[in-house]
């Protein structure tokens, strides 16, 4: 659950060396990272192993950290009046029983009035009345936050402006969207509470995948010729010619034929894919995972194709329009 | 301002040198003023084809190496006003060639010249390098079968990272495809490639298809480019291919088999596309 609290130090973990492009990928690798949730393209190996167990278990390790990325609903605080929050949150979760129902929440503590005091545990008790579970504060003052740290809750650091990332929609299909009337009226009466769902920390993540910077090739790509994305997209406005090399960190896009080799999510991004225009691959590699030209479906070849990871296994679909 | 244009190919044989001969003759008789470099130093023929040889004293590499003047280098067709022969050194190899001698040569050349074509050795390597350096365009020749055509895929690769334009970023070298040897009968037979399939695959601009003709391997016994011979289907191809690179639009012929019979007799000549 807390394991966004990981995530972070696998950022800077991945920082890309753009000047081994041999060495970028590895045939032979594939890891399996389940945890992440599927929720964020995550590329990060395991990033350490605690080992703290001992004899039972034959020396297997108890436990093992993983950096992962997952979900959170923040509850925003203006200020806090136990009596209005109470109503306030009722009126919340009465919208979405299921959503909320042993919901883990951070508290955001950006908004929250200056000197404002701030009692965690009637907020905790309040919240659980609703089956919500508060696990952590994020930002907020040293005061709250040290309170915070007392009441048991878990520190995560300040946002800063503009990184609130809406996911709503795919987050929770379930929550009705507030239609712009009830936003607009809620906003007039700076309502106590303000649920949003978006995602935390991993918030870092998802600026820097949009930092990511994608790589657009105007001409084709000739035999023995290698293009290299690191961090992002390879997007080729061309044909892939055979004996030529594309490569990136994230997805493959070509929009001519693709005769030569295309590996995508060479540092181990299984939900990489490949998309071209016309088939004709000599190799397609997805973290790792690879087929060569004759184990290539014959029913894509020469076809619109997307490739992409399923468990395992590399799917070869046809981009039917 | 000259046009220096490379004729390169990636893999031997298939008719760079022919295809020289023939384009820097066409260009001369129309009036442009040209000069052929031979770059395939070791292995000098062009020298050959353009019935020459026995009047080279000096040649390209004297020159790098200022054992001679340009003049003295310099050979006048004596078919063709307006045309000149640099020759190869039969008896150095291709590491004689420096970028800076290379350099120095084309320049002096292009005070004069209107049309510098640089006829290239096979391969990827240093010679081939040379010749393609300094380019403008680039006349890629190609046969059509796969090996030709993935070889020539190779030399566009480097045209676009290893010329000066591209290492300058200055407008890329504009490039050409001459797709020669062609037979149509063999194409309908499913032994070669298509024309089609060779454009396709090479996404550049077709300046030309060269029939497959025994006109051309009796014109490069007597020294006399094929284009000179214009009752040959290969001299006319040639003749168009030089038109369209000087900027002027003529249909592709002799692209499809000849019909027999009736159909022979009722197309005779004419031209299809
Ligand atoms: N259109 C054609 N029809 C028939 N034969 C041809 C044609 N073009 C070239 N040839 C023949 O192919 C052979 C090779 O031609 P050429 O010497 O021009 O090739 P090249 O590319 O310059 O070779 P190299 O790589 O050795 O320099 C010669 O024998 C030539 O007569
Ligand atoms: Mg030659």
């Amino acid at each position: 659950m807390s394991s966004s609290l990981t995530a972070e130090p696998s950022a800077e973990h991945e920082q890309t060396n753009t000047d081994t492009m041999q060495d970028s990928f590895d045939f032979e690798r594939n890891e399996q990272h389940p945890e992440n949730g599927g929720q964020m393209n995550e590329p990060s190996q395991e990033q350490e192993q605690v080992n703290m167990s001992v004899a039972p278990h034959s020396g297997r390790p108890c436990m093992q950290l993983k950096g992962a990325l997952v979900p959170m609903t923040v509850l925003e605080l203006n200020y806090f009046e136990l009596e209005q929050f109470t109503r306030d949150i009722k009126a919340k979760t009465s919208q979405a029983p299921d959503f909320f129902d042993n919901l883990p929440i951070v508290i955001g503590l950006e908004k929250f009035e200056e000197n404002g005091s701030l009692p965690f545990k009637q907020l905790i008790e309040a919240c659980q009345e609703q089956s919500i579970r508060v696990v952590a504060v994020r930002g907020g003052s040293e005061l709250l936050q040290s309170a915070a740290k007392q009441a048991g809750l878990g520190l995560l650091p300040k946002q800063k402006e503009r990184q609130t990332v809406e996911t709503a929609e795919t987050a929770s299909p379930e929550l009705p969207e507030p239609s712009e009337n009830t936003q607009a009226a809620q906003q007039q009466e700076t309502p106590t509470v303000q649920t949003q769902v978006e995602t935390v920390e991993i918030i870092k993540k998802v600026i820097q995948k949009e930092k990511q910077i994608s790589k657009v090739v105007h001409q084709p790509v000739r035999s023995g010729q290698q293009v290299y994305a690191p961090d992002g997209d390879l997007i080729v406005l061309a044909s892939v010619s055979a004996g030529a090399e594309i490569l990136a960190d994230g997805n493959i896009h070509v929009y001519g034929s693709l005769r030569g080799r295309a590996l995508a999510g060479v540092k181990g991004d299984t939900q990489a894919r490949i998309f071209c225009h016309s088939m004709a691959a000599e190799l397609v590699s997805i973290a790792g995972q690879y087929k060569i030209s004759e184990d290539i479906d014959r029913s894509v070849l020469g076809k619109p194709t997307q490739v992409y990871l399923d468990k395992d296994a590399l799917r070869f679909k046809e981009i039917d329009l | 301002m000259a046009k220096i244009i490379v004729i390169t190919s990636g893999k031997g044989g298939v008719g760079k040198t022919t295809s020289s001969a023939s384009i820097s003759t066409g260009l001369a008789l129309k009036g442009n003023k040209t000069v052929v470099i031979d770059f395939d130093v070791g292995l000098r023929n062009l020298d050959l084809i353009m019935n020459c040889e026995r009047r080279v004293v000096y040649d390209f590499v004297n020159v790098i190496n200022g054992e001679a003047t340009l003049n003295q280098a310099l050979i006048k067709d004596k078919q063709t006003d307006n045309l000149f022969i640099l020759p190869a050194s039969q008896t150095r190899d291709k590491e004689a060639l420096s970028k800076e001698g290379v350099e120095q040569v084309l320049n002096e050349l292009a005070e004069t010249f209107d049309y510098i074509i640089c006829d290239s050795p096979a391969g990827i390597e240093h010679g081939a390098q040379m010749a393609l350096y300094f380019a403008d365009e680039a006349i890629i020749v190609t046969n059509p079968e796969v090996s030709s055509v993935r070889d020539s895929d190779r030399i566009l690769g480097i045209l676009q990272s290893k010329s000066r334009r591209a290492e300058l970023a200055l407008d890329p070298v504009k490039e050409h495809l001459l797709l020669t040897r062609y037979s149509p009968e063999r194409v309908e037979n499913g032994e070669m490639l298509a024309v089609e399939d060779v454009k396709e695959i090479l996404a550049i601009k077709l300046l030309g298809v060269i029939p497959e003709s025994k006109a051309v391997l009796t014109s490069s016994n007597s020294g006399v480019p094929v284009i000179h011979d214009q009752q040959t289907d290969a001299g006319k191809a040639y003749d168009d291919a030089v038109e369209r690179l000087m900027g002027r639009e003529r249909p592709h012929r002799f692209l499809t088999a000849q019909k027999k019979g009736f159909f022979k007799r009722m197309f005779k000549g004419s031209a299809t596309a």
